[in-house]
């Protein structure tokens, strides 16, 4: 039995979130972890760090996730997997979904921790519940919720192997990429500290004081939804019911009142901190530390504070 | 141009969340149900501003039983031109999408739309799904297209940032924020869904091959602990040394 783990590269070394899925599949611990990864490779990608013992590697950079799930179901087949894993961003849940329906086997999207037999654990109601999800078919196909499980450095040697496989023709062609962030800082979905504003920063000339605790921590911003309708902020960083659901390790909410819609992104966070003149907020009921306060004069304070351990 | 438009219901997002069934499933008692965000504000919309442009027609479909025929109502008031519900309880992603497919497959859509995910299951699976039953590109988390006889282009949210994309002929979206705004039904938009079609179709049989063993709500949260604005630095160290998350 092994496990095949979808890897995306940056540069040639594997993301974070690539690290991460790599890592999970290590950790179920029932099998070797081969890696998938289409286009430039240097070295083993950094993938041999946690637990991979082989990389197969396809030249050509892919994009289409319809060439991607051929090319997928041919390395599973090479690599005789059992388990399939993606990482849930939206590059992995475009491509898991059509694998698991190509071998026609079942798909747990969302997963967030180890697997118990082939019973799989994942968030459901937008994080107000979590379902435990039997498998029934023999293999299995899942994507893992960024930064639910983390990386887990666990050496081994890694061999790189050439593969090829035929992938179709590409049918959706990209023009032009946009980076939503270009300060350098983690996507949104895989930042462990994330610093979010609400409707009591009063207007977008006000952010100065959000980005420099966000500077100060190396997090990445985030706002509530009103924030991106008003075009305070941009839409990618609307987090909640109907923007992003993240879990972050640390999230920091300033001006948000904490509205259900808005608890249901945030509300796996390891550790919330509001801090809201109100102390009615209902926030302050979903959080770990809270300060009642004017978020004008709490936010230099913290930002001081961080920067003077 | 022919658009078929997937839509769902999905609990109102202030629902109450409980099970039953020894919590094997969502409990629908004294719960409102609406059409799901994604699908509506997003998908729908977007279809219909295209047929207005374009001319054409826009069909709704469901995987459900009768109760989900009052947001499919709600998605003719807002201006679909008729709709289709499939007659089955699927407890499984791949049991939607096989059903779709099976369905749509000699219809000859030129697009099929979905909201990039339920706000119930959160699997963001049944478009891409779709897309590999019926063999068609997969263009996910769009947020803006345009039409040009034969040519799509759109905008959609990669891992990092957005790429802007072409795709020729019939493919399947998935839709999310920015694609359109909001659309509520106006009177005569409510008045004339009474009498748009929606044609029920018999559940082909798709066995679902994965299945929910118990639903769980998270534990409750402990107290929050205060700290004293006036001592902000006191937070930091409480992250660092209690939390010891920083
Ligand atoms: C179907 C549906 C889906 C939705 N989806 C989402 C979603 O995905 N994400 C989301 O965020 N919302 C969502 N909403 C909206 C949600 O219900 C709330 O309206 C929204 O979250 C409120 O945003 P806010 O907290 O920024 O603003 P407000 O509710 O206006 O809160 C502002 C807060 O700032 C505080 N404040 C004011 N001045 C200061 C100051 N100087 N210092 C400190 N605090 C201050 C106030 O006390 C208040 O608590 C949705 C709503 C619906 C109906």
């Amino acid at each position: 039995m092994s496990v095949l783990v979808y890897i995306q590269t940056q540069d040639g070394t594997a993301t974070k979130a690539g690290l991460e899925v790599a890592s999970f599949a290590k950790n179920m611990n029932v099998g070797d972890v081969t890696a998938l990864v289409s286009g430039t490779l240097s070295g083993d990608g950094g993938l041999g760090s946690v637990g991979v013992s082989k990389v197969l590697h396809f030249s050509e950079a892919v994009t289409d996730n319809a060439q991607l799930s051929k090319l997928t179901q041919a390395a599973a087949k090479n690599a005789a997997a059992s388990t399939i894993v993606f990482s849930g961003n939206n590059d992995g849940n475009a491509i898991a979904p059509r694998v698991a329906i190509a071998l026609n086997v079942g798909y747990v999207s969302g997963v967030t921790c180890l697997p118990e037999g082939k019973t799989f654990t994942r968030n459901v109601f937008s994080g107000k519940a979590t379902a435990a999800v039997n498998v029934l078919s023999d293999v299995r196909v899942i994507s893992i919720t960024p930064n639910s499980f983390g990386i887990k450095p666990d050496a081994v040697d890694a061999s790189v192997e050439t593969f090829s496989a035929d992938i179709g023709a590409q049918r959706v062609v990209i023009n032009g990429f946009t980076p939503t962030s270009n300060d350098g800082s983690v996507p949104l979905p895989e930042a462990e500290r994330v610093v979010s504003a609400g409707r009591g920063l009063k207007g977008p000339e006000n952010w100065g004081i959000v980005e420099d605790l966000a500077r100060a921590l190396g997090a990445t911003t985030a706002c509530s939804r009103p924030v991106g309708d008003m075009g305070w902020r941009p839409h990618h960083e609307h987090v909640g019911q109907t923007g992003l659901t993240i879990r972050p390790d640390l999230y920091i909410a300033c001006g948000i009142s904490g509205a259900i819609q808005h608890l249901a992104g945030v509300n796996q966070s390891k550790v919330i901190v509001v801090i809201n003149t109100d102390p009615e907020a209902p926030f302050f009921k979903a959080a770990d530390y809270g300060i009642v306060g004017d978020v004008f004069e709490v936010l230099p304070k913290l930002t001081e504070a961080i920067k003077a351990l | 141009m022919k658009l078929l438009v997937c839509i769902s219901k999905a609990p109102d997002t202030t629902s109450r969340i409980a099970f039953t069934d020894g919590d094997k499933r969502f409990d629908e008692s004294g719960v409102q149900f609406i059409v799901n965000p994604y699908d509506e504000w997003y998908a729908l919309v977007r279809a219909i501003e295209l047929v207005e442009a374009h001319g054409g027609s826009v069909t709704t479909i469901t995987v459900g039983d009768t109760t989900c025929d009052p947001i499919i109502r709600k998605a003719l008031a807002i201006g679909a031109s008729d709709a289709v519900r499939i007659d089955a309880n699927p407890t499984d992603s791949s049991q939607v999408a096989r059903l779709i497919a099976n369905y749509a497959n000699d219809k000859s859509y030129d697009i099929i739309f979905a909201g990039k995910e339920s706000i119930d299951n959160n699997s963001s699976a049944v478009p891409a799904m779709i897309a590999e039953c019926m063999d068609l590109p997969y263009v996910a988390f769009a947020t803006s297209i345009d039409v040009d006889g034969d040519v799509s282009t759109l905008n959609c949210e990669s891992t990092g940032g957005t790429n802007n994309v072409t795709v020729h002929g019939a493919f399947v979206l998935s839709a999310t924020k920015g694609m359109a705004e909001q659309k509520i039904p106006n009177m005569r938009g409510i008045m004339s869904a009474r009498t748009k079609p929606l044609t029920v179709v018999e559940d082909s049989g798709v066995t679902a091959p994965t299945e929910v063993s118990k639903f769980t709500l998270p534990p409750a949260k402990g107290d929050c602990v205060m700290v004293d604005a006036d001592n902000a630095a006191d937070l930091v160290r409480l992250l660092r040394e209690e939390a010891k998350i920083i």
